[in-house]
């Protein structure tokens, strides 16, 4: 297939999940605890949003002259960002676009989706009826979902789809999508070609092996641009915080040992029939 | 002075509107009645839909075969004609995948704000909306004063709204919407490989399978075939939905995304990058209990689990009952007892 895709994945970072979160109050309404010093990555459904992009491009390179482009953009703070790149730059090839913003889910998303779409619309090279624009459903820090439909919106592409776990390009420019709907079930779309916005689930790829190689040559490219990346303040549209707390997570556990499987079977089915 | 609108869909059969449409009902009520404002519901069907009887309120409804496809562009138009015609300050609406599609971009287009995943709403004076964040991790109450306000509700967290069905039928209003160029169709649903519709989200139960199940056991015997027919035998005789680890489901990478449980999928997957479902109660089997596992389970309120590992996750604070014991033995007597009790 000739046709060259120009693909922007939008990707923050979140900490780890394996961290313990505890809510404090900043000055600018609440935070995250230390979280400049959690441990990071890349945001998960973001992340197999890019793995699929790199997937999407490498089965579609377009021509010499006229190649597939990949584009990571990213709005966090760039000393975390460089921090994580330092593995996801290892996985595929991608041009960062970095962005130097506050870290944390607290954020408004209009505002990120404004500073995002103003700095795709003003990427040099991007051809918007080639775009692609790739993300996850959710983040794993706000989880709103809004994002990607507002930076669709702010860029005019009506035709968007969330919960991707599919696309299928087909030859004449078409391509079908494989959206997550309720119950276990996808549903299955045909677009006429770009430009869409594709917010990813989980997708169907394994994440790619870290290669040293692809990791040196990104590097080259991401230091400078991390060095010179803009700073952007965002705007709270008014958004308000009346509290932010952890819940009570703490159950009483009994724990049954010792038990022989047929008695634990019985309770189970007893429980399992009483009305809660 | 605020006014609400609720924004509804219809359901597949394009007749009724959906149980989280009807929820939204119910919250938009008791919000309008909390607050005394105007109240009006919004309604996005295929053709003529059988409305509950006795809203209390006024009706707008956009309608057409362009709108029996769920959609971004018709959608989005459709959601932005009912908000134009009413000029609320506070839209709601069911946080479906339908309407999660499309609605940020309607807000987008109001010159309005949206949140989303919210669970509550309250306050007299002002609207405060709860919502959680980091993935189930922090639960924060919100306000705004920009409008209008978008909020989405989470699917489960209101009472569905039920008619009266003495009172007489209410008469819709329709609004005109003119659809954009169309470049998107949809053709179809897929369901489960096997036709195993596994996820329920009306279950009453949650059964979640964990990596376990096909790991080599005490007896040096990896019994995956076995586990597979224990946990669809479970399945078929309680009517549970089924959740998954996720080690258990990403044991199927490379095979499109299917574990080697041949029934499940991603979809099925809880947790961290998984679904947050809700049930009133939920049994792990061979699963860990793992932080970003058990984060899913946030809204699963009794919750027990089956292990082999007396020092699991499950044991420190994050279930109520955890057996000690093999998942194997005790799910066939699980699946004995309730083969014998549908006998009976
Ligand atoms: C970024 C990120 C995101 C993640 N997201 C998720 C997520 O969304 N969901 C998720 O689940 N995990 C997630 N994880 C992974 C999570 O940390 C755990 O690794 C995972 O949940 C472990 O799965 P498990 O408990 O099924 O498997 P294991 O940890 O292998 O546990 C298997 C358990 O089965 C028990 N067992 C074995 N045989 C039997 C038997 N016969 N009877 C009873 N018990 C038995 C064992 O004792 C053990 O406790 C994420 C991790 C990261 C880093």
């Amino acid at each position: 297939m000739a046709n060259a895709l120009h693909i922007v994945a939008c990707a923050g970072i979140v900490p780890d999940p394996l961290q313990t979160l505890e809510p404090t109050l900043a000055p600018t309404g609440p935070a995250i605890r230390n979280e400049m010093v959690l441990p990071a990555m890349l945001d998960p459904w973001a992340a197999c949003a890019l793995y699929e992009a790199a997937s999407l491009i490498a089965k579609n390179p377009g021509e010499p002259q006229n190649p597939s482009k990949l584009w990571l953009v990213s709005l966090t703070p760039k000393a975390k960002l460089q921090q994580v790149m330092m593995t996801v730059a290892q996985k595929l090839s991608f041009e960062l676009v970095p962005i130097d913003g506050p870290i944390g889910g607290f954020t408004d998303a209009h505002s990120t989706a404004a500073i995002l779409a103003e700095t795709i619309a003003a990427l040099p090279g991007l051809d918007r009826g080639k775009l692609l624009l790739f993300g996850g459903w959710e983040s794993a820090n706000r989880g709103a979902g809004v994002t990607l439909q507002l930076i669709g919106e702010r860029l005019g592409i009506t035709d968007q789809f969330q919960g991707v776990d599919q696309i299928e390009l087909r030859d004449d420019g078409p391509f079908e999508v494989l959206e997550r709907v309720e119950g276990g079930r996808h549903q299955v779309s045909v677009c006429a070609g770009p430009p869409a916005v594709l917010g990813w689930a989980t997708g169907n790829l394994p994440e790619p092996r870290n290669n040293p190689q692809i990791g040196m040559d990104n590097m080259r490219t991401i230091m400078p641009v991390l060095q010179k990346a803009k700073t952007a303040a965002l705007d709270t549209n008014s958004l308000r915080y009346v509290s932010a707390t952890l819940p009570a997570q703490q159950r009483t556990t009994r724990v049954v040992k010792d038990m022989h499987p047929e008695a634990i079977a019985q309770e189970i089915v007893e429980w399992i029939g009483k009305d809660s | 002075m605020e006014s609400v609108l609720i924004l509804t869909h219809a359901d597949e059969t394009g007749a009724a509107l959906t149980k989280p449409s009807l929820e939204a009902i119910s919250a938009g009520l008791e919000l309008s009645t909390r607050l005394g404002v105007s109240i009006a519901i919004g309604v996005v069907a295929p053709g003529p839909i059988a409305l509950p009887k006795s809203l209390p309120c006024a009706v707008v409804a956009v309608s057409g075969e362009a709108f029996a496809q769920p959609r971004y562009a018709t959608d989005a138009a459709a959601c932005e004609a009912l908000c134009r015609a009413q000029k609320p300050s506070i839209v709601l609406a069911p946080a479906s995948s339908r309407f999660t599609r499309v609605m940020a971009g309607v807000a987008h287009r109001l010159g309005g704000v949206i949140d989303t995943h919210i669970t509550a709403i309250r306050g007299h004076a002002g609207i405060e909306a709860s919502r959680w964040l980091y993935r189930q991790r922090i639960e924060a109450v919100i306000t705004r004063d920009a409008r209008p306000w978008f909020l989405l509700l989470d699917a489960g967290t209101h009472a569905a709204f039920t008619a009266d069905p003495s009172a007489p039928a209410v008469t819709i209003e329709k609004i005109h919407v003119d659809l954009p160029a169309l470049r998107t169709t949809v053709t179809g649903i897929e369901t489960p490989k096997q036709d195993a519709l596994t996820i329920r989200p009306d279950a009453k139960l949650l059964f979640v399978a964990g990596a376990g199940w096909t790991k080599k056991q005490p007896d040096g015997q990896v019994r995956a075939q076995e586990a597979g027919e224990l946990i669809l035998g479970f399945l078929r005789a309680s009517g549970a939905s089924l959740g998954s680890s996720k080690s258990l489901v990403d044991q199927g990478e490379g095979q499109g995304g299917n574990s080697v449980l041949p029934f499940l999928t991603h979809m099925n997957q809880v947790g961290q990058t998984g679904a947050t479902p809700r049930h009133p109660k939920g049994l792990a089997a061979c699963c860990h209990g793992e932080e970003p596992h058990v984060i899913g389970w946030r809204f699963i309120a009794e919750r027990r689990a089956i292990s082999l590992d007396p020092n699991c996750g499950w044991t420190r604070g994050k279930a109520d009952v955890v057996y000690i014991a093999d998942a194997f033995r005790v799910m066939a007597k699980v699946n004995e007892l309730l083969a014998a009790r549908s006998q009976s």
